[in-house]
């Protein structure tokens, strides 16, 4: 897309076409440095077959295998390509302008594929609830088109029917994450955005258990989400009438000031500061909804609570990645021009929402609600790394943003585990003495919480302490005592629940933990291994986010 | 006709949209709201797309309008299920999770 077809004058777009037209030229596309996205997309085309050709009993095997095989496939080409130097010396934007090939993009898009694998796990999970008529069950509705309670509910669960079509929304969702963090237009931008946040819609309002709450989470996730996407799109069309292009370089060439030669089409709307200021502010909106990010979070802990726990612990650590990754190249490489701007908004967002988000959690009372607010904190914290502005506060973001999204799943993957009669038990009063009933699984969430605490010797730390150290020299110092008070504020909480599971009594009429397969334990070990593991010897890892910390422009 | 008429018309609509958004109590009013601010950015879209003299903006307006058809799928899809749970779309009466 560009000018290049049309007449510079203005009124003559529909007259140009009396003349000879000229050949559209093939685009390039790069379809080996797209792969990651393509094997993504392609899987769960296929995926979409299989739902209508693949009998049902072999469906839901079928389903997990083909989704695990296509991101571990994507996360191998992934892996390629940062190895085939398109993180560093061969970055480069793709496919006529669209996406990134660069550092950034590709350390993001291996963080979400991994954290997708884990999830795509504990979505396949089917022993945690007994078997029902005989047939096993996981998370989600055996029909959920069926009205909680009526005959139609009980006659597709009599039957075993399952809804294996999460298998190929989520594989959807995950190739609008993976472009948008890469995106380098506005339009992808928006479309990425689009993509990934509809099957994330459907697939809050299919849980088993709790389904009116699971259908409210959905309803509130979808209006508020198609509202903040309205919002961003009306920035894109302001910053489109700015800049007379969507393109990030073009923009940001026209918000530095040093455009070769003006349209005289352009030079009506160009340069106009108000387009610009209102654009960028509502795109940042979007954004900063997305990150649920303090004033834009209202939504969180309701979808957290009401969403089937393996997609709320799927959201929580691949949204966030995403939607951080899309936020630093829009404000990196979009506006660079225009730091003195959006700095002094960052900073009030980045402490109202630390702030916000670790003195309302102290008043929670459900666990994945406490985790939703937790959620809100660290999302301050990973906008103090933003607003460093510096290639430091580039890395320790995307440090952060890979430490944040294993503990996450791992943490909601342990919820899953803890349950009574109604589901899940999720209230905090059932958690109490959790860790003599069963020591095991409180001592493995003791370290998530003693990780989101950000306790020395866990990822927690490494992450906490690089996103302050890139705030503190990027000159935010300021935002960095505020960032140490909320997470002293947030501790309390993590370790209230960790007293409350091993220093209280178990109640008589507690939960029982359910013994997982295989599949969520594999989840829940590598939120383990990983979490630890960036605690003990980050220094590789943080090599590995400074490498990969340069965005191509 | 002066196409900058045409952006106070895309905002006048974008804001009456976000203006349904927030003081309407029906779901389906709420999301018809919502439609109308992605028509607001449609029509900013082609308006700027006319007075610069590039196509990018109408592009962008199909794209947007694809956007639009695919959330209806789904939004409504996630409306009826509640309406026939709940026999009400209200958005006031979703309130189990309140705090």
């Amino acid at each position: 897309m560009s000018a290049t077809a049309v007449a510079p004058v203005v009124h003559t777009l529909w007259t140009t076409a009396a003349g000879p037209i000229d050949k559209i030229p093939a685009p390039h596309i790069e379809y080996t440095q797209l792969s990651p996205v393509l094997i993504v997309v392609g899987a769960a085309v296929v995926s979409v077959l299989v739902e209508a050709f693949v009998p049902r009993k072999a469906r839901h095997h079928t389903q997990v295998f083909l989704s695990v095989l296509a991101l571990v496939a994507a996360f191998a080409a992934v892996v390629g390509l940062a190895a085939g130097g398109y993180g560093s010396t061969k970055a480069h934007i793709a496919a006529m302008g669209a996406i990134a090939v660069d550092g950034p993009a590709l350390f993001l898009q291996g963080v979400i594929l991994l954290s997708a694998v884990l999830a795509v796990l504990t979505f396949a999970e089917r022993r945690l609830d007994p078997a029902d008529h005989g047939h096993r069950v996981d998370s989600f509705a055996a029909e959920a088109a069926a009205v909680p309670g009526s005959d139609q509910e009980k006659a597709a669960v009599k039957a075993g029917f399952t809804t294996t079509e999460v298998f190929p929304l989520t594989l959807f969702a995950v190739a609008g994450m993976l472009v948008f963090p890469a995106a380098n237009d506005l339009l992808t931008l928006f479309i990425a955005l689009e993509v990934f946040s509809l099957p994330l819609y459907l697939l809050c309002a299919v849980a088993r258990r709790k389904r009116l709450m699971s259908q409210e989470a959905a309803v509130k996730y979808f209006l508020l989400g198609a509202f903040s996407s309205a919002f961003l799109l009306f920035g894109i069309a302001l910053l489109y009438g700015y800049a007379g292009s969507v393109s990030y370089a073009d923009i940001a060439q026209v918000v530095s000031g040093d455009v070769p030669a003006v349209d005289p089409a352009l030079a009506q709307t160009m340069g106009n500061d108000v387009l610009l200021l209102i654009g960028f502010a509502m795109v940042l909106m979007g954004l900063l909804f997305k990150v649920g990010a303090v004033p834009f979070h209202m939504w969180t802990p309701d979808v957290y609570q009401g969403a089937p726990t393996p997609v709320t612990g799927f959201m929580a650590a691949a949204t966030k990645v995403a939607a951080f990754g899309a936020m630093l190249r829009f404000l990196y490489v979009v506006l660079p021009g225009l730091t003195w701007d959006w700095r002094p908004v960052m900073w009030g967002v980045a402490i109202v929402t630390m702030l916000g988000g670790a003195v309302v959690a102290i008043t929670q009372t459900d666990i994945k609600r406490l985790l939703a607010y937790s959620s809100i904190a660290h999302a301050g914290f990973i906008l103090a790394g933003v607003i460093a502005a510096t290639p430091t506060g580039v890395s320790s973001v995307l440090f952060y943003l890979a430490a944040y999204s294993f503990v996450t799943i791992g943490a909601f993957a342990v919820v899953t585990l803890v349950r009574d009669a109604g589901g899940e038990a999720t209230h905090l009063s059932k958690w109490a003495g959790l860790g003599r009933r069963s020591p095991l699984v409180a001592a493995v969430f003791a370290v998530f919480l003693l990780a989101f605490a950000g306790i020395p010797l866990t990822s927690g730390f490494s992450g906490k302490f690089a996103v302050f150290k890139a705030a503190a020299d990027g000159g935010a110092g300021a935002l960095v005592v505020v960032g140490v008070i909320s997470s002293a504020v947030a501790a309390f909480f993590y370790i209230r629940v960790i007293v409350l599971m091993f220093f209280s009594e178990p109640k008589a009429d507690g939960p029982t933990v359910a013994v997982p397969s295989g599949l969520t334990s594999v989840a829940i070990t590598a939120g383990v291994v990983v979490t630890l593991a960036l605690g003990f010897a980050p220094q590789y890892f943080l090599d590995l986010a400074s490498q990969a910390s340069v965005f191509v422009r | 006709m002066n196409p900058v008429n045409y952006l106070y018309l895309a905002a006048l609509l974008f804001t009456i949209g976000a203006t349904g958004v927030l003081i309407r109590r029906n779901a389906i009013v709420l999301f018809m709201c919502v439609e109308l601010m992605l028509n607001a950015c449609n029509l900013a879209f082609v308006a700027f797309s006319r007075m610069h003299g590039n196509l990018d903006g109408q592009v962008i307006a199909f794209f947007t309008m694809v956007v639009a058809a695919a959330e209806v799928v789904v939004g409504l899809a996630i409306i009826v299920s509640v309406f026939r749970a709940r026999h009400s779309a209200s958005v006031d009466d979703a309130s189990l999770m309140k705090l």
